[in-house]
């Protein structure tokens, strides 16, 4: 059977996590052999993905770790982690 | 996302902190500063909102570490309070227009990918440049809600499957579409724009 271009489209991510069936594993790779085009889909959908779990994209606020752990702190000078509820 | 071994720590240190151990609360918490701040911030839009919600979460988690159950992940049980926190904040923000957090109703319908003809336009190694980052994060927040947790939790966290449908309450089944959809929502609106800021870049040589 062969497959058409938007059916394969319907599989890209289950092929980027390796989670396709062997059967249809197969069908995607003959169809991607030939095909430019979903080849150069998958590849540009595995290149963003590369891309945004890059941590560079989101940058933490300068000094966000110092003032967590000093309000943590007033908490923790304060408090003991609750008991379980007793009622 | 966590060895064995790291595991069987962060249970101890749990157990430590709950006898009294609080300050080694700030050591359990350190591998997950980040994430937290970035889920909160892909809800809130503002960094010091996101900030805020943040160190809410945190503390409504040494506030509650009694009932952390020690089946689940302490990162996971965290970032599910850090959704929570997150979503009800943003329903209390009036003002601000209302994101459903509902499925869309075309969540069955197929997402078309972006045709290009060659992979290599889209550049993988350029996130020095400020300009891509914000690109990137644009595309990410103007997902809606569902896709954007979901990917998140995935394609940036790498929680496994079977942890992210934990953290959304939902089914394997459902993060596996949601995921599709998501990334190739990502990659229809993203491809366009990286491929054109690629084609930029011979003309800027100190991009």
């Amino acid at each position: 059977m062969v497959l058409e271009c938007k059916h394969v489209w319907d599989h890209i991510s289950g092929y980027l996590d390796g989670a396709l069936d062997a059967a249809v594993l197969e069908q995607v790779q003959k169809h991607l052999e030939h095909c430019e085009i979903c080849s150069a889909i998958l590849d540009s959908t595995r290149n963003i993905l590369v891309l945004t779990a890059d941590d560079r994209v989101y940058e933490l606020p300068l000094g966000y770790s110092e003032r967590l752990h000093a309000r943590l702190e007033e908490e923790l000078s304060g408090l003991k982690p609750a008991k379980k509820p007793t009622s | 996302m966590k060895e064995a071994t790291e595991l069987r720590d962060e249970q101890q240190m749990i157990a430590s902190i709950l006898a009294g151990e609080s300050h080694l609360f700030h050591e359990l918490i350190r591998p997950y500063e980040r994430s937290v701040y970035m889920m909160a911030l892909s809800f809130l839009k503002s960094e010091a909102d996101a900030e805020d919600a943040a160190q809410e979460a945190f503390l409504k988690a040494y506030r509650n570490l009694s009932s952390f159950r020690g089946e689940a992940k302490f990162g996971t049980w965290v970032i599910s309070i850090t959704l929570n926190e997150a979503r009800s904040r943003l329903r209390r923000m009036k003002a601000v227009p209302m994101e459903s957090l509902d499925e869309p109703p075309d969540e069955e319908g197929h997402v078309s990918p972006a045709l290009l003809r060659d992979w290599r336009e889209i550049p993988s190694e350029s996130l020095e440049r400020r300009e891509m980052r914000h690109v990137l994060q644009e595309a990410i927040a103007a997902l809606p809600a569902i896709y954007r947790e979901i990917f998140l939790l995935r394609d940036v966290e790498e929680l496994s499957i079977a942890e992210a449908a934990e953290v959304l309450q939902i089914t394997p089944a459902s993060v596996k579409v949601r995921l599709h959809r998501a990334r190739m929502m990502l990659q229809k609106s993203l491809a366009p724009q990286l491929k054109q800021m690629n084609s930029k870049r011979r003309w800027f040589p100190w991009s």
